[in-house]
């Protein structure tokens, strides 16, 4: 709410960019369960506004329960297509024992299965690797991607996300007792690992303060070879520096996150009505205060090095 | 004798006489018949003798290359390859085993620590038998210090599996990635250099031994010009001693040629349907190895590793041993690839038949790989993984009948290598002493004969 009134014209612009996208969708395929009413005819706008003129890429569109055809194709099949991690410890991981998935991620994931199918083991996951969300969205190969994936301006021209449903931002992770003490000039002469590819990386090349850097194929990859002494500390976001925290309790985060990003559902563009529904489940995800879905999905995978959230973000809207 | 007189700086006085005198001797000997003859003699002696001598070295060098193919290169070869086996069998079933959890059956764990042991051991013994300056000794030491740091990591991956960690599983990778790089790349070369060193062995003792048998055409033309010579001048035809001496000869010859003809032939005949047959057959175990380890891994690594193009790293790896292994899916391998070569390098059906039963096995893994590969992609994990490591039907009893075949066919390979080698160096037997024994002779013979006509001077 309190977004949209302080959104400027140029939102209202990009807004109505991916609108109109979504709408000529909706136009083309008639939704097979009734009108969806709500996007009425909007100015189109250049699509390459969207970009250009990103300013607040986590305004999503407002909730609907009504059933178009990306949520019939669903029901039609009987299973939610669900491409996940299988490697993040606490958000997404097989445990090798149980030989089940499990994480916060996973337990959304069931949560919309269950708003949609009835029932929360409908689900069929899908291992997808990090560099592969994006096709695996485009190709239709899954319906969703909740694999702590970052919702940016250039993201949102290829995929349609949720609402925000976790924040978390750049962190370091060193040692205990270690001199370093945060993404600052205490990184002079030391190596910091970064996965290949990640926004890590990216920060790193811009300003590495002094360190040099080892990138690896993947997140966890660092946490090895920060036991393994070959790196003096990893940067990566906080909630998987969190999960890497978890699995070494001689580790821990060091600094503040010094980046704000927003973990999204990812959907394809053209499944507005499946983006409208994902939406309402996080409504009621986030909703009953200490006791919602969502605060025990954190307490219960998270908290312990996780620690000070006292809320889930506020959903932000564009339209 | 003829002493060289060419060359050097100017003698002293004394010395200078000393030649002079020798050589005027010489000079007028030679003018005389019993003095030609004494010369001729002492020629005729000094070449049987010289023939004798060329033989033995010759031979003898030749027995030491055949008895270091068998004794030395050839085993050092095996033990080499079953180093490089050994690791690549221990890291795929560090990999099975990572899979099952913490219900790692027992077997499982005692392969490889099996493998373990027996590669520390043929490390150790390879380590006496090098020095670090040649380049097996450089792997052998390279592979000595990263041995352990491998089993390391692999039990550091065993520990957080069990307490259920996936950083487990980045360290079975990260294991598995030293193995590839580092262990497997030394193994490789050391083998590679056991092999060469092999080939060189054979090499040496397939050389024919072209002094021996110059230096015996030569003594057996001189002993004709004698005889020829005697006769032409005494008009009898036979003188016992230079007859002796050329029957000696010419057996020394035929001897040499007809022994050394033959050990080559038992030699060739250990290297192509020994020692060939063995390194493509080693080659292709190793590769079926690092293609099954790298479908385990695929399910350990789960996506987190990609090729620059976007397909997970693991299975790109195994499509690649498959095709080194027989090429396309089909039944029969693709021509140039390893099983093929394995294939038609085979000989008897003992050969022949573990390979043709390794290559339908092959054929069975990949049809059983692609069902597994479907099921895990299409997100059903808990189905992917009895299909590649259940006891039953599954992408690893396959893989098993290929290692055992495989086994069985190198089992029957190293035997014939044996057979053929030992046939080759027995061949040479007796063949060194037997050239000196009857050179000697022959030079005694040439002697006496020589001492005959000249008696009938004084």
């Amino acid at each position: 709410m309190r977004r949209r009134m302080r959104g400027s014209a140029v939102a209202g612009a990009a807004a109505a960019a991916v609108c109109a996208l979504t709408v000529a969708v909706a136009v083309a395929v008639p939704p097979a369960g009734g009108t969806t009413g709500h996007p009425a005819v909007r100015p189109a706008a250049r699509a390459d506004a969207v970009a250009a003129d990103c300013t607040d890429p986590e305004a999503g569109l407002r909730p609907q329960t009504v059933d178009g055809p990306a949520v019939q194709r669903i029901k039609d099949r009987g299973r939610l297509i669900a491409g996940v991690d299988q490697n993040s410890y606490r958000w997404g991981y097989r445990d090798p024992a149980s030989r089940e998935l499990n994480g916060f991620d996973i337990d959304l994931v069931h949560a919309i299965a269950k708003a949609l199918l009835g029932d929360p083991d409908k689900v069929s996951f899908l291992a997808i690797p990090t560099n592969q969300r994006i096709p695996a969205v485009q190709k239709g190969k899954v319906d969703i991607i909740v694999r702590t994936m970052t919702i940016s301006c250039d993201r949102i021209k290829q995929v349609a996300f949720s609402t925000a449903y976790f924040e978390t931002g750049q962190q370091l992770l060193a040692p205990k007792g270690s001199p370093i003490t945060a993404y600052d000039d205490s990184l002079r002469g030391k190596a910091v690992c970064a996965a290949k590819g990640s926004t890590a990386e990216g920060q790193l090349k811009k300003d590495s303060h002094g360190a040099s850097v080892l990138t690896v194929p993947n997140q966890l990859d660092c946490l090895v070879r920060l036991q393994l002494g070959q790196v003096d500390a990893v940067l990566t976001d906080s909630a998987l520096a969190a999960g890497q925290a978890a699995q070494d309790p001689s580790v821990r985060l060091v600094g503040k996150p010094f980046t704000t990003e927003s973990y999204g559902v990812a959907m394809n563009l053209k499944d507005e009505d499946l983006v409208r529904r994902v939406n309402a489940v996080l409504e009621d995800y986030r909703r009953g205060g200490d006791g919602s879905p969502w605060m025990t999905a954190y307490r219960k995978w998270l908290a312990a090095d996780l620690k000070g959230i006292t809320a889930p973000p506020e959903p932000k809207y564009r339209d | 004798m003829s002493q060289p007189q060419s060359a050097g700086p100017p003698d002293p006085g004394g010395r200078r006489t000393a030649w002079r005198e020798g050589l005027d001797r010489l000079k007028a000997g030679a003018t005389t018949e019993p003095g030609r003859l004494r010369i001729i003699g002492a020629a005729l002696a000094a070449l049987l003798v010289g023939f004798g001598a060329v033989t033995a070295w010759q031979v003898a060098d030749r027995a030491a290359a055949a008895d270091a193919v068998v004794r030395r290169s050839q085993p050092l070869s095996a033990d080499a390859a079953d180093i490089y086996r050994s690791l690549a069998d221990a890291d795929t079933t560090a990999a099975g085993g990572f899979l099952a959890g913490g219900q790692e059956p027992r077997a499982v764990r005692q392969r490889y620590e099996k493998d373990i042991t027996l590669a520390s051991e043929l490390l150790t013994k390879a380590a006496a038998d090098t020095d670090d300056t040649d380049p097996a000794g450089r792997e052998v030491a390279k592979l000595n210090e990263q041995l352990p740091v491998y089993t390391g990591l692999v039990e550091t991956a065993r520990a957080n599996n069990r307490q259920g960690l996936p950083l487990g599983g980045a360290y079975l990778r990260y294991a598995s990635d030293r193995m590839r790089e580092e262990l497997l790349p030394a193994a490789r070369a050391l083998y590679e250099t056991e092999t060469g060193r092999l080939g060189h062995d054979y090499d040496d003792a397939e050389s024919w031994p072209w002094a021996a048998l110059a230096t015996g055409v030569v003594a057996l033309g001189a002993l004709g010009w004698a005889q020829r010579r005697n006769y032409l001048r005494t008009n009898r035809v036979f003188n016992h001693g230079l007859l002796t001496a050329t029957a000696g000869a010419t057996v020394v010859l035929l001897w040499l040629v007809a022994a050394h003809a033959w050990s080559r032939a038992d030699l060739t005949d250990s290297f192509e349907h020994g020692a060939k047959p063995l390194q493509v057959l080693n080659e292709a175990r190793i590769t079926s190895l690092q293609a099954r380890g790298d479908e385990n891994l695929t399910l350990v690594a789960r996506g987190a590793v990609l090729t620059a193009a976007g397909e997970d790293a693991y299975e790109t790896s195994y499509r690649k041993g498959m095709k080194e292994l027989v090429g396309s899916e089909t039944a029969d391998p693709a021509k140039g690839t390893l099983l093929d070569r394995a294939r038609s390098l085979a000989d008897g059906s003992g050969g022949r038949e573990p390979v043709a039963k390794a290559i339908e096995a092959v054929h069975e893994w990949q049809q059983r790989h692609a069902e597994a590969r479907a099921a895990d992609d299409s997100g059903y994990y808990d189905q992917a993984l009895p299909k590649v490591i259940g006891e039953k039907d599954s992408t690893g009893e396959y893989f098993d009948r290929v290692d055992t075949e495989l086994r069985r066919a190198l089992a029957h390979e190293q035997d014939d290598f044996r057979h053929s080698a030992d046939d080759g160096r027995g061949a040479l037997t007796g063949l060194a002493a037997g050239a000196a024994v009857l050179a000697v002779l022959g030079a005694a013979g040439a002697v006496l004969g020589i001492g005959r006509r000249l008696s009938e001077y004084r």
